[in-house]
């Protein structure tokens, strides 16, 4: 009897850990058949991209002005209106994010109510849709303001879109400056100026850098805030006042409103992609050469 | 602590930049607010859902179908990217070798920041003629809720496996000690334990699916309707704004500001209601 009742224990036992090792089996299986499809997603994505995009691309479209609304020619303009946007863009919210990280974490108590505030409005800043940074931009740069569609309110626009991430960025690259060398300045009796010129910011220029390649990184990807500020012409701007067509506007009215232009998107599109790759791939060397600098320094 | 004369001047020019960037907010709201008000103003708010239809130049201006349009986008595209994202980030951590996890994160990381008018280009040219095949079409409620899913899966993928990452070891080690398998540990005890971030990542996403506006207005096909399948077209709210706005006059012009205003308001909110989700968490 007593040895009935073990035999059907031990058995019970062996389906449960057949069982449960059945469902660990299939589990590996379905999470690297998941991951693998949707690796083979984003395959298809890029080298569709990079495929379509790639036969678009020679030295004469990076140089020539677009033709017949995009369908012949290159995208010299273009490029062009994207630097000034983008220079537009860093040359306000630097100063502006740099200021305000400072404050932030050198000059003020942590739990300041003004401190909480400006990081709740930053917080919410950055999850503004993008078209309403447009419909904001259109209202107070283009009209109020009175810049209209031109090069300057489509940068100021972005600015004001790019801040946050700035600020957060800045302020990881800051608080990244080990307590040791606040301690090590004070004691040697350095000002606040001081150390904060000889010593922080030297050494949180890498968290800097990075902060200002992931905005570049968001504002270049930037389209619904653009169309409504900087505007669709595609003349070469003579000056930061004129209308000018971004990259990915560029893309946009190829592919919607210019009938055979898929493939010239796609050209566009693969530049545009490539100089995302420049910027995400110097973002991770800078920040692992920044996470090594630290590592020998401590 | 007392600062030099210098240092006060420092203080204030510092003080001055960071009162810029938090009058931003306010800007914006004040802005939207003031060109919103002639819409405000004229027409009682029950016009919004009990007009006719969308036919501004009539002063009809029903923005029910495009609200409806909006939550289905942007549930349809949590739902389908919470499960593939929460997958990836398992996947790096706990499945993939170490090679492969770091190669993949950099896919992911890439993937990130690939511009809405590229993954718009692709849905446009690849994923619509092939819903088209299986059901016209082809621009659909669909084929958005799968670009914006894309889109959002990296966000998603990244705060999740951030939130892995930062679990102790020891949760790993006890569950080793007592046995259990990889998947037993991940669904028993590390998917359980980052739920906080999980919420977040969720909620970036989500705001980040209900602002997107390229993408969903290049596969969507952007007729004012409520759909009736997965295979209708709809027209968001953003896509609404960016068609319109170039040509908009007057109440029209307001009536689309008022929009932007309740976009603002939900994304708002959600930051807000993830903000007290976390300081309830921390407490």
């Amino acid at each position: 009897m007593l040895l009935k009742v073990r035999e059907e224990i031990r058995r019970w036992g062996q389906q449960q850990s057949a069982r449960y090792w059945m469902v660990e089996g299939l589990a590996t299986g379905g999470v690297w058949v998941g991951a693998i499809a949707i690796l083979a997603l984003f395959a298809w994505l890029i080298s569709d991209v990079c495929w379509q995009g790639a036969r678009q691309v020679n030295w004469a479209f990076l140089v020539t002005a677009p033709q017949k609304s995009g369908l012949a020619g290159g995208i010299a303009p273009i490029l062009v209106a994207t630097a000034e946007v983008l220079l537009v863009c860093l040359a306000v919210a630097l100063p502006l994010g740099l200021g305000t990280a400072l404050l932030l974490t050198e000059f003020s108590r942590p739990h300041h109510p003004w401190h909480r505030l400006i990081g709740l409005s930053l917080d919410i800043l950055a999850g503004v849709p993008s078209i309403v940074f447009g419909l904001f931009g259109n209202a107070f740069f283009s009209k109020t303001l009175g810049l209209g569609f031109s090069i300057l309110s489509g940068g100021l626009t972005l600015a004001c879109m790019v801040l946050p991430i700035l600020i957060r960025s800045i302020q990881a690259g800051l608080l990244s400056v080990p307590l040791k060398y606040h301690q090590g300045a004070a004691a040697l009796g350095l000002s606040r100026a001081a150390s904060l010129w000889t010593l922080t910011l030297p050494v949180a220029i890498p968290g800097i850098v990075v902060g200002v390649l992931l905005g570049i990184g968001r504002a270049i990807a930037e389209t619904a805030a653009l169309i409504f500020t900087s505007g669709y012409v595609d003349r070469m701007p003579s000056s930061l006042l004129d209308s000018g067509r971004v990259l990915s506007v560029h893309i946009f009215d190829l592919a919607m409103n210019v009938p055979g232009g898929e493939s010239r998107a796609y050209g566009t599109a693969f530049v545009l992609v490539i100089l995302l790759i420049l910027i995400n791939g110097s973002v991770s060397w800078l920040a692992e050469r920044f996470r090594q600098l630290k590592i020998q320094l401590l | 602590m007392s600062l030099t004369r210098n240092e006060q001047w420092l203080v204030r020019i510092l003080q001055g930049l960071a009162l810029i960037s938090g009058m931003i907010l306010i800007l914006i709201v004040g802005f939207l607010l003031r060109e919103a008000w002639p819409a405000l103003r004229v027409l009682p708010p029950s016009r919004f859902w009990q007009d006719p239809g969308w036919h501004p130049l009539e002063q009809a201006f029903n923005l029910l179908p495009m609200v409806i349009g909006t939550l289905l986008v942007t549930c349809g595209a949590v739902c389908l990217a919470i499960p593939l994202g929460v997958l990836a980030a398992v996947f790096c951590q706990y499945y993939a070798p170490p090679w492969l996890a770091q190669g993949y994160r950099r896919l992911i990381e890439l993937l990130a920041g690939i511009p809405s008018v590229v993954f718009g280009l692709w849905g446009l040219v690849v994923l619509v003629p092939l819903i088209a095949r299986l059901h016209p079409p082809g621009p659909s409620l669909l084929a958005g809720i799968f670009v914006v899913a894309l889109m959002i899966l990296p966000t998603i993928a990244l705060v999740t496996e951030a939130s892995l990452a930062n679990l102790p070891r020891e949760y790993w080690r006890g569950a080793a000690a007592l046995g259990l398998g990889t998947w037993a540990t991940v669904q028993g005890i590390c998917l359980p334990a980052i739920r906080s971030g999980l919420g977040t990542g969720v909620m970036l996403a989500a705001a980040r699916a209900l602002g997107e506006t390229m993408a969903v207005l290049m596969v969507c096909g952007n007729v004012v309707q409520m759909p009736d399948s997965l295979f209708a077209s709809v027209r968001t709210l953003t896509v609404n704004i960016a068609l319109e706005m170039a040509y908009a006059l007057d109440l029209h012009r307001s009536a689309l500001f008022v929009t932007g205003l309740v976009l603002m308001a939900v994304v708002m909110g959600l930051v807000l209601l993830t903000e007290a989700w976390q300081g309830a968490i921390h407490r």
